[in-house]
């Protein structure tokens, strides 16, 4: 991967930290967001993992991400949270950057077993934007 | 008929938990001589010290033998409260059954035989003790600084204010030593020489504070209280006390060479100071770059010296001074730049190390503190931190951690983007380690401020591509492979100890650890001593240290320094050698064998006999075992005192 300035600092990040109103620089990376998240088994790339593609600027690794829609928004990432990140705002606005495409129709099974409510919900808005 | 009292200490659970110590006294009080045996949970406590004190005089103790902890712990306790009850404390002896017996054993009826054992052959010894009497040593009150940087003018203030005076040696032509090369200082970005050139000035002027710069500490003899130092002064062919300090031999020398000071980045002439604000603000001519050395003509500086200070024939002086107490802060090096090939450090001008970055930000640098690339005086858009270059690299660097370098390297990160907005700072890190008041806040403001991005992970490579240079590295947060093409990459190099180092801890007789930085008396609870009595550690001379730490250091010294000069005369341990002259055959084997250069001739009458000198005796009895006629006895551990021992145990 190569970085600079550029990919960086890019109008997408400035977007999305404009809809989250979270800043992904403040993320340390010591895991606890992932640690404590109910859907971490299902994730395939871990909620810190994703803070930080954001980090080094790649955004759109982040949005082909299943974990933004496994989300379940519950807020316990932010309860935790060290830094005061809340995780939850920021997989919210990856997925409306994504919505606001129009997603693709990716192959994507049905929700895990067990899935609390709101990823179900988080799917219905991915099939049916 | 010697009248000995036993003390069994229980420590506790910590020597009772394993052996019987009712039946280490019962066994004690059928000793021939024993007069008193007891136990007691804590003999090092208050009530416990009176007992023993209270026997001693209550039973008229000719001796006592406390059978408790290692004699490094507590044999001054109870030598004290022995003396305290009016028996010379060298007749007191611990038999040391814990570390050599209880923490080591762990069946009881084994460990309460050998117990007994270890307090027979200590009842053996204390009958053949002698009293002895402390010796008395005379203080100078006068100190030596070694080292002129913050942590050696923090000492020298420190002494001086309190009324002491000092000799403040330094091995540059200037005051200030790696603190002068900063630009700002973490965690408070304060400009280096804003706080740096006042305590230059007042060190300079202080009137018990002699600085002597451009000098050298050769030859140390003598001990505590009374070192006798030479020290040199090396030929600057500038007279300086003449020299009024107007420059115009900097200014008007037509030799330029690049400057060590500014770490090849700038120029100075052949004459001249490091710096504008250098004190003293005499200058020095380098002999190995001056045409007048070289080719025998050229001495403009001489004709235009309105003072007439050039001397072309100055040679070094040597003076000897007396001083009390000695203080080393030379400071530390950073590792050369050959070390690490595979970053191009010497063979990419934009490959720089972190002391180079700091004389680009100097607004007193070769650059007037603008961030401009070394190659061609650009402003780089994108620089690369590595961190731990050497550090943390027990196979091809140094095993320990730098300490200093996280902290410069997340300054440096925040410098560069407030004087470049538009730039980019990476910076390769393998942990962040800000321990320190503010420090973690520090680097996170690094973060957040001034947007630095921290890559975890080490560079393996850097080469030149298309004008730039190719850092390949690693994010280990992710899992990827990370490449940046850098106008300026940036080596935060170890820390290592000075070259000079190794020689002066020679000189001194004081120890360093594997990697030339000395060693403390114990890391923890004497860290300012050195195992030398009356030589005293500041700053990095003895492992890597910021600012903070070296001054509070040096502080710490200064106040050794001046528990030592509070006395009259200094107390020592009279447990030395010394010779039995009648039986002296004068051989003198035992000379080259003592480690401390305490034994010397001596001329009588018609032969000559060894002598010691008990100032210098550490007491190691290496000459005693040495000595072939049986002369040379360790006072408190005569041969007779040890065969009875012995032959206690074995019997």
């Amino acid at each position: 991967m190569r970085i600079n300035r550029d990919t960086l600092r890019t109008d997408l990040i400035a977007k999305l930290q404009e809809i989250s109103g979270e800043t992904v620089a403040l993320c340390y990376q010591c895991g606890k967001c992932s640690a404590g998240c109910p859907l971490e088994r299902e994730m395939g790339i871990l909620p810190h993992r994703v803070i930080r593609l954001l980090q080094l600027g790649q955004v759109e690794e982040a949005l082909a991400a299943n974990a933004i829609w496994l989300c379940a928004a519950c807020h316990t990432c932010a309860a935790r949270c060290p830094r005061g990140v809340d995780l939850s705002r920021t997989m919210e606005a990856l997925r409306v950057i994504l919505l606001r495409r129009g997603v693709p129709r990716a192959a994507l099974g049905p929700p895990p077993p067990g899935a609390p409510q709101q990823t179900i919900v988080s799917f219905l808005r991915k099939y049916s934007s | 008929m010697p009248r000995i009292g036993v003390f069994v200490c229980w420590c506790g659970l910590n020597i009772a938990g394993t052996v019987d110590v009712e039946r280490v006294a019962e066994a004690a009080r059928a000793i021939p001589g024993v007069v008193h045996a007891e136990t007691y949970k804590y003999f090092c406590s208050e009530p416990g010290q009176n007992l023993i004190k209270q026997a001693i005089q209550e039973k008229r103790l000719s001796g006592v033998v406390v059978a408790a902890c290692s004699p490094s712990m507590h044999e001054s306790t109870f030598r004290e409260a022995a003396r305290m009850a009016g028996l010379n404390p060298y007749l007191v002896q611990i038999a040391n059954i814990r570390e050599q017996c209880s923490w080591v054993h762990t069946d009881r009826e084994e460990a309460t035989v050998k117990a007994s054992a270890i307090v027979a052959a200590m009842v053996a010894k204390v009958r053949r003790d002698e009293p002895l009497e402390p010796l008395k040593f005379p203080v100078h009150r006068k100190a030596l600084v070694i080292g002129g940087g913050i942590a050696g003018m923090q000492a020298a203030t420190d002494i001086a204010e309190a009324g002491c005076p000092v000799i403040l040696v330094e091995q540059g032509p200037n005051l200030g030593g790696r603190m002068a090369q900063l630009s700002e200082t973490f965690p408070t970005l304060d400009c280096a020489s804003c706080i740096l050139t006042p305590r230059t000035a007042e060190v300079a002027r202080h009137p018990l504070i002699e600085v002597l710069a451009y000098s050298e500490v050769r030859e140390v003899t003598g001990y505590v209280g009374d070192f006798t130092v030479k020290i040199a002064r090396k030929p600057a062919y500038v007279d300086w006390d003449k020299c009024i300090g107007c420059m115009l031999c900097q200014e008007k020398c037509p030799r330029k060479i690049p400057s060590d000071f500014e770490r090849g980045l700038g120029s100075r002439k052949a004459i001249g100071v490091n710096f504008p604000q250098a004190v003293p603000n005499r200058p020095v001519i380098d002999r190995e770059h001056c045409t007048y050395f070289e080719k025998g003509k050229c001495g403009v500086c001489a004709k235009i010296c309105p003072v007439g200070a050039v001397d072309f024939e100055q040679t070094e002086t040597v003076r000897e001074e007396k001083v009390g107490a000695i203080v080393v802060a030379t400071g530390f090096d950073v590792l050369p730049r050959e070390a690490f090939g595979e970053y191009g450090y010497g063979k990419y001008p934009d490959v720089i190390d972190s002391l180079a970055f700091e004389r680009l930000n100097s607004s007193s640098g070769p650059t007037d503190g603008v961030i401009r690339r070394p190659s061609d005086g650009k402003i780089p858009r994108e620089v690369v931190f590595i961190q731990c270059v050497g550090s943390r690299d027990p196979d091809k660097g140094k095993p320990y951690c730098s300490k200093i370098c996280c902290m410069y390297t997340a300054k440096h990160a925040m410098l560069y983007r407030h004087k470049v907005p538009d730039g980019q700072a990476y910076i390769f890190y393998m942990d962040v380690r800000a321990g320190g008041k503010g420090y973690e806040e520090f680097v996170q403001r690094a973060v957040e401020a001034d947007g630095a991005l921290y890559l975890r992970g080490r560079v393996a490579r850097v080469y030149p591509e298309d004008g730039r240079l190719l850092v390949k590295g690693v994010d280990t947060l992710s899992g990827q492979a990370v490449e940046i093409a850098a106008d300026l990459v940036v080596l935060a190099t170890a820390a290592v100890p000075r070259e000079e180092a190794r020689g002066l801890a020679q000189i001194l007789k004081v120890g360093t650890d594997e990697h030339g930085f000395f060693s403390e008396a114990h890391p923890k609870l004497r860290p300012v001593e050195t195992m030398t009595r009356g030589i005293f550690l500041a700053g990095s001379v003895q492992a890597p240290r910021d600012i903070s730490e070296s001054v509070a250091q040096a502080s710490g010294a200064a106040a050794k320094v001046l528990a030592l000069f509070s006395r009259d005369e200094l107390a020592a341990d009279p447990l030395v050698a010394a010779v039995d002259e009648s039986r002296c055959s004068g051989c003198l084997a035992c000379q080259p064998i003592c480690p401390y250069h305490a034994i010397e001739p001596k001329a009588l009458k018609d032969r000559q006999v060894a002598s010691v000198n008990a100032g210098l005796c550490q007491g190691c009895g290496a000459c005693a075992a040495a000595c072939r006629s049986g002369a040379m006895k360790l006072k408190g551990f005569t041969d007779e005192q040890i065969l009875a021992e012995v032959g206690t145990l074995c019997l």
